[in-house]
């Protein structure tokens, strides 16, 4: 980041020189940059989860098929849903995140730049240390939901649960303080006459978000540390012997596990309602209704949990409850698929890449919302649990609905990010591969599921009448392969600098952040903007309505925009952080108490404490006053 | 973490008064107090799950030793006597140093870490005894959720002493950037956080133990 002093004519932008180079972007802390490492982390990962997504498919394109073996394939299943979950479209939605929670609300930053860096570098070494594990032939097998007691020392000795356990800590620790950041950031840095309810409708899902996240990850760490517990030091928790219940684990990873699907889904939601608009030519149907339809979402998200346990037997009461509340909450989301239909009803709708990813996001979504409120009901959850058929419903929300809603973020918020459009045509065509591929893939898992075909079954018998829909769910896989493929060869293109200059506004949209050349400069705002509505450029550009824009907010602009200066100390802290989990690692698995492996534990781990202690005081005492 | 990253620079626009950017937000509240009560939020939750692991443990051991074999109420009264006037002087600190009155401020802080410390010193005391009783992190339910959650208190006390004792020297040196009083009370809302949850976990797990 530039700490040069920056001069400005009279309303022209301040000129800036950013640094560039490696370092630059190591100790950056620039809520732009981080939301942009955040972007292509999480597609790479993205690539590694959809290559594992091709393993499975293949080895289940033939019945009896051997082309994978068990193991690699419970690696494959296990792998696929922990990469997708935490590593591609949480840090995808923490992209947009980063990039636009500060321009949405006409702030500067974040409210604390240098966690924010740290936020990301915990989230990068998460991921890169749970991949880690295929190099030790140690990737974690258990599922990503890791039910108790497979995961105990006695059914997964060695150390792929220890990789899995130990990665998840670090990745919600990453999130835990992305979530602190962003609540204070929406709180108290919105600029002068942004109200909450003028805040975009992304800010505010993405607010919601962080409230989940708060509030969930603390319980799965909880759960985490007892798992832990549990293998390296012979507690009884989640061991029956002992008296230990493995529902235990099933209660703490779901109270987690359901606000985590709105954490997915909740963003996308913000993307959509953010897109739909625009290319309408119309302003958002009953936006307050969608704002508080998103937080009743995230209230009724926490009651919700006990409907993935349907088949556990909790008893007629608790399961007459929970299917009450699953169906409660099908209502908030209902209410978001007709503001978003209403809002293209009438409008002149241009069909651009990215409101055909929107376009595709209601309607997938939809249908996995009508499989989903399917298994609100207990006795026909009952037949489906464990079913392809919930595999068809998770995929319709989280590809069809949290993977579109992002692409169609990706293709919309491209040109502000890197001030060149990507190439329509290219992005039609993966839009169009998409479309084909989600639904020849997911819509037979529907059948397969309803013919009794198990969740991660590695292989299934011939002559069962299996084999079509597998192969054509197969078929689809590769439909998607080439959709993300065309993607990725846009947004390579678009990053060489190809594609025409975007201009502030190239969708003549209504936010802030669209009054602000692309890419922002460092300091986004020259003249912080006063607003006066929920559409404030779009008023200023079509209604008459008050200067939000640089060029005719009135006035001379500031000689010079302090911004806080860039540092190394929160990479520091994650490197250490990161090592003290790292080194669990060699003691763990045992599933009993071991006084000198303990020791030598504590041995490895002290230096790296006070290694980490020194850096978070280091971090304190450095001077982070803006310049 | 210092509370002031606020970026700072421009005036706001033409029309409006002029306003510090560094001292102003949008509520009004520090951006730091703001962000620990949320972490603090957080926090409930995380003891919120220890805490209904034990419960839902309760009576579920299949061998002893039994809370009321170890439990000492008259010793953990006392370590909790001590916890709750560490607020007391957690509290004066906080009044001293939002008044500028230096010297109790250090003084105020250090009896805070001192308590703090004698009870992490109790619950030593107390675990050693426990451990010589029979009672293990490994022999059954009630072992390994006591240790589990009294442990992870008592690392949040020993976290707040280490933190205070940080900010004692950092006080004393003049090392804090921004608000003097505003950090303190933000180690203020920690360390009675802590306390309070200590209330929590002292009623539950040892007073429950004496209601029957």
């Amino acid at each position: 980041m530039s700490t040069a002093a920056t001069h400005v004519a009279t309303h022209a932008h301040v000129e800036h020189e950013e640094e560039t180079g490696l370092w630059s972007w190591i100790t950056t802390v620039d809520h732009k940059r981080i939301g942009k490492l955040y972007l292509i982390s999480s597609l790479l990962f993205f690539a590694l989860g959809g290559l594992e997504a091709l393993m499975i498919r293949m080895q289940l394109f033939r019945p009896e098929n051997n082309f994978i073996s068990a193991q690699f394939y419970n690696e494959m299943f296990t792998m696929h849903a922990t990469t997708m979950v935490f590593l591609a479209i949480m840090p995808l939605s923490a992209a947009f995140f980063n990039f636009l929670i500060p321009l949405q609300i006409g702030a500067r930053d974040v409210a604390f730049p240098r966690m924010n860096a740290l936020s990301f570098w915990l989230f990068l070494f998460g991921g890169l240390f749970i991949n880690s594990s295929f190099l030790f032939h140690a990737a974690p097998d258990g599922g990503w939901f890791g039910y108790a007691n497979l995961t105990g020392s006695k059914y997964s000795p060695g150390h792929s649960i220890d990789f899995w356990m130990l990665g998840l800590a670090i990745l919600g620790n990453s999130s835990m303080m992305a979530g602190f950041n962003f609540i204070t950031t929406i709180l108290n840095l919105r600029a002068p006459g942004m109200t909450l309810f003028r805040m975009p409708i992304f800010t505010w899902m993405s607010f919601v978000v962080q409230f989940l996240v708060v509030m969930s990850f603390p319980m799965i760490t909880v759960g985490l540390i007892l798992l832990i517990f549990d293998r390296n030091y012979g507690t009884n928790f989640y061991f029956p012997p002992n008296g230990g219940d493995p529902l235990l684990w099933q209660h703490l990873f779901w109270l987690f596990g359901h606000p985590e699907v709105y954490i997915l889904i909740l963003p996308a939601m913000g993307i959509v309602s953010e897109v739909l608009p625009v290319f309408a030519r119309k302003p958002l149907f009953g936006a307050p209704f969608v704002i508080f339809s998103g937080i009743m979402i995230g209230f009724v998200g926490f009651g919700v949990w006990s409907h993935h346990m349907f088949t556990v037997g909790l008893g007629p009461v608790a399961d007459s409850a929970f299917a009450t509340t699953t169906m409660l909450i099908a209502v908030p989301t209902a209410v978001k698929i007709f503001n978003w239909i209403f809002t293209m009803w009438g409008g002149k709708i241009s069909f651009k890449t990215p409101n055909l990813f929107a376009i595709t996001f209601v309607f997938l979504f939809t249908i996995g919302g009508l499989s989903g409120v399917m298994h609100a009901s207990p006795p026909i959850d009952l037949q489906q649990q464990d079913s392809y058929f919930i595999v068809a419903h998770f995929h319709y929300v989280l590809v069809g609905g949290a993977l579109m809603g992002l692409f169609s973020g990706i293709y919309f918020y491209w040109p502000k990010m890197f001030g060149r459009m990507l190439n329509e045509r290219l992005g039609q065509i993966s839009w169009a591969l998409f479309f084909i591929g989600i639904n020849v893939t997911f819509f037979p898992m529907h059948f397969l599921g309803a013919m009794g075909m198990i969740r991660r079954s590695w292989q299934y018998p011939a002559g069962a009448g299996l084999d079509m829909y597998n192969q054509m769910a197969t078929v689809g896989a590769f439909f998607i392969f080439f959709a993300v493929l065309v993607s990725f060869i846009n947004f390579a293109r678009g990053l060489m600098g190809h594609g025409e200059l975007a201009g502030d506004d190239p969708w003549d949209a209504a936010t802030l952040e669209w009054s602000i050349p692309s890419p922002p400069p460092h300091y986004n705002f020259a003249k912080l903007p006063t607003v006066h509505s929920d559409r404030p450029f779009w008023d200023e550009k079509h209604e008459g309505g008050p200067a939000v824009s640089q060029a005719k907010i009135a006035g001379p602009g500031p000689h010079h925009v302090a911004m806080p200066p860039s540092s190394y100390w929160p990479i520091l802290v994650a490197v250490f952080q990161g090592l003290v989990f790292v080194a669990f690692i060699p003691g763990s698995g045992s599933g009993a108490f071991n006084y000198d492996a303990f020791l030598k534990q504590v041995m490895i781990q002290g230096p790296i404490a006070l290694g980490m202690l020194f850096c978070i005081l280091a971090w304190v005492r450095e001077d982070d006053t803006p310049r | 973490m210092t509370s002031h990253a606020v970026p700072a620079g421009a005036h706001a626009d033409a029309g409006h008064e002029e306003f510090d950017e560094h001292a102003w937000t949008s509520l009004g509240l520090d951006h730091m107090k703001l962000a620990f009560w949320t972490f603090l939020g957080s926090d409930c939750f995380f003891f919120g799950s220890l805490i209904g692991t034990y419960m839902s443990y309760r009576g579920q051991s299949l061998v002893g030793p039994y809370p009321r074999d170890v439990f000492s109420v008259e010793v953990t009264s006392i370590s909790t006597f001590v916890l709750l006037m560490s607020s007391l002087t957690m509290a004066l600190a906080v009044l001293f140093a939002k008044t500028n009155r230096r010297s109790g401020t250090i003084g105020m802080l250090l009896a805070t870490a001192a308590l703090g410390a004698s009870f992490v010193g109790f619950q030593m005391f107390e675990f050693s005894h426990f451990y010589h009783e029979g009672l293990t992190l490994q022999g059954n339910l009630f072992g390994s959720s006591f240790y589990v959650l009294t442990g992870f208190h008592g690392t949040h006390v020993a976290i707040g002493v280490l933190w205070l004792l940080i900010q004692t020297l950092f006080y004393g040196k003049r090392w804090i950037r921004g608000d003097e009083g505003n950090a303190v009370e933000v180690a203020g809302l920690y360390w009675h956080f802590v306390d309070i949850v200590w209330i929590v976990i002292f009623t539950f797990v040892y007073l429950m133990e004496y209601v029957e």
